[in-house]
């Protein structure tokens, strides 16, 4: 599977990663590279195949409905870029 | 001291012949005038690790101390450490400081170990050489014109180059056991749910487990007792007890039924590294064992169904890092996807946006199932593999990698190339089996590395038979030179 640059700009945006007019060319070589290679896949017929997603099969574990945390806003908080008043600031969303 | 295995400093700290405090500091002046070379560290915590020495020289003489308690080792830096820098290589968590601890690193400090540092790694352990790092390459003290493996390398350079007594890892498509054979150490890569996850920066999900790296097997015993066992916190961990691992390591081999899978010895393979494993074999024949082929037919859709679940995985795990609550931010952004945009593009190396893109595109509508689902089944048929193979022997024996170290700057730039060094670890983290890597011999001066694959929770018996080969072998004592 080989990509295009279409391809690549909108994997980009899906991933929200900025992509500069020049990395365009060597991440769409090297993403095709890869594809190439995960392409292997499609030589061998799975169709009777349950897919695997854990290893040893079990399921998520549930535990009781208790409250187990407490409130850790402050030391959260005290790392992140931009906060006031114990909210997270991002820049304007609605105008 | 630092030519001592930690099972011997052990000794020597509850004999009393040493103290903690002596130790670290020793091992602290070793980081200070070595590590320029192999760049291993990335964050050295000299005080707080002698705050803990004392601590330890304090619960040795109060008499209930572990085996642990008192020696030094380091952590790879995608443990989450409390009050310290936790950047997982990544500009995106430079300045990152955790507020929490943990599990693994946790139960080291409950056991009364100290810690010297955080150890260098491929930027979210993604990768195969340690070169991906925001912080720089790290150095192979075997040849430092050479990589020491990846991704947990700052962990096997700090370990061979005798600035730490051990060191944690983690093993997602073969992160310890592959450096632990560039490196001529033991390293462990646990069955998937053995050991906590919580607090270790996630890369693949499915994939990841932490492990140690250490020089001999008896040494990664004494570590894998502190780290195995059920956390609540880790919502895959699996509860089951915990067998003592140092207990069955002088087990006979006798009639020990080992496997070599005849796909792992095709093209491809160094030559020296296929005279090692085939001397190997002898030893263990000496030992007890039975030698048969096997075959593990489904070996060669590994690397392409790996590299399809653990981008999918990543690009899924990695959203969480996007200017807003932690990490690195863009400055002026223009607005919210700008700021999204900017500050992924910025914090990010070129490897990591690479999975993430590879990922994000497998995941995106229309291409489901023909990438993760397909790579999901083609899961299941590895682990039938496997499954099929522990119905005729009891391990599987192959190499850790098709060469020995190569060098920094080789295979870089090509991520096809260097995604292929991992075709012999992969399987056991596709399948969730556990493995254990050791040295089994040298060519020009550089480890080979082979590794032992066994079925769900036989760490004990895999530690077993390394033990048992090391009594027999020296390659584990050997020290790179300088070092």
């Amino acid at each position: 599977m080989s990509l295009d640059r279409t391809d690549v700009e909108k994997i980009a945006h899906l991933a929200r990663i900025a992509l500069s007019e020049d990395d365009i060319p060597a991440t769409t070589a090297k993403l095709s590279g890869i594809l190439e290679l995960i392409d292997k896949m499609q030589a061998v017929d799975t169709s009777a195949v349950a897919p695997l997603a854990h290893p040893l099969e079990t399921t998520q574990r549930l535990r009781a409905d208790e409250v187990t945390e407490s409130n850790q806003r402050e030391a959260y908080q005290a790392i992140a870029p931009t906060t006031e008043a114990g909210l997270y600031l991002v820049p304007k969303v609605i105008e | 001291m630092h030519e001592k295995t930690l099972a011997e400093l052990s000794q020597a700290l509850q004999n009393k012949t040493l103290s903690s405090v002596e130790l670290t500091q020793h091992y602290l002046k070793r980081i200070e005038q070595l590590d320029g070379s192999l760049n291993s560290y990335i964050t050295v915590t000299a005080e707080s690790a002698l705050e803990q020495a004392a601590a330890a020289d304090a619960r040795i003489a109060a008499g209930n101390a572990t085996a642990l308690t008192g020696i030094p080792l380091a952590h790879k830096d995608l443990f989450c450490t409390q009050g310290q820098r936790t950047s997982c290589g990544s500009k995106m968590l430079d300045n990152f400081i955790s507020p929490y601890e943990s599990t693994v690193t946790q139960r080291f400090l409950d056991a009364g170990a100290v810690s010297l540092g955080k150890t260098n790694l491929d930027e979210f352990a993604m990768g195969s050489s340690t070169e991906s790092s925001f912080y720089g390459p790290t150095r192979n003290p075997w040849d430092t014109a050479r990589v020491p493996g990846g991704s947990s390398g700052g962990s096997a350079a700090a370990v061979a180059g005798r600035l730490c007594a051990a060191a944690t890892g983690t093993d997602t498509g073969g992160s310890i056991r592959q450096p632990a054979g560039f490196t001529a150490l033991t390293g462990l890569k646990p069955t998937y749910g053995r050991v906590s996850r919580w607090g270790m920066v996630a890369y693949a999900s499915s994939l990841d487990q932490g492990g140690p790296m250490a020089r001999t097997a008896e040494d990664c015993a004494l570590m894998l007792q502190v780290m195995a066992g059920f956390d609540a916190k880790d919502s895959t961990s699996v509860d089951q007890p915990v067998p003592d691992y140092s207990a069955s390591l002088n087990d006979s081999l006798k009639g020990l039924r080992i496997g070599l899978p005849k796909e792992y010895f095709a093209a491809g393979l160094d030559a020296a590294t296929s005279d090692a494993i085939s001397a190997a074999v002898k030893q263990f024949q000496a030992l007890g064992a039975e030698v048969r082929e096997i075959s593990l037919p489904n070996a060669e859709l590994a690397i392409p169904a790996y590299y399809v679940i653990a981008p999918a995985e990543a690009s899924s795990n990695l959203s969480r890092f996007d200017g807003v609550r932690f990490g690195y931010r863009c400055d002026h952004p223009a607005d919210l996807t700008d700021l999204y945009k900017r500050s992924r593009a910025e914090g990010f190396g070129a490897e990591v946006k690479r999975r993430i893109m590879v990922g994000t595109y497998a995941l995106s509508a229309g291409y489901y199932d023909a990438y993760y689902l397909k790579a999901q089944k083609i899961r299941r048929l590895i682990k039938n593999d496997f499954m099929a193979a522990y119905e005729q022997v009891d391990v599987i024996l192959c190499p850790t990698s098709p060469t020995p170290a190569f060098k920094i700057g080789e295979k870089i730039d090509d991520p096809v190339s260097l995604y292929l060094t991992d075709i012999y670890t992969i399987t056991a983290n596709l399948a969730g089996v556990p493995g254990v890597a050791l040295p089994a011999g040298f060519a020009n001066g550089l480890p080979l590395g082979m590794q032992l694959l066994g079925p769900y929770f036989s760490e004990a018996r895999l530690l077993n038979i390394a033990h048992q080969y090391q009594q027999v072998t020296d390659w584990h004592q050997r020290a790179p030179a300088g070092y």
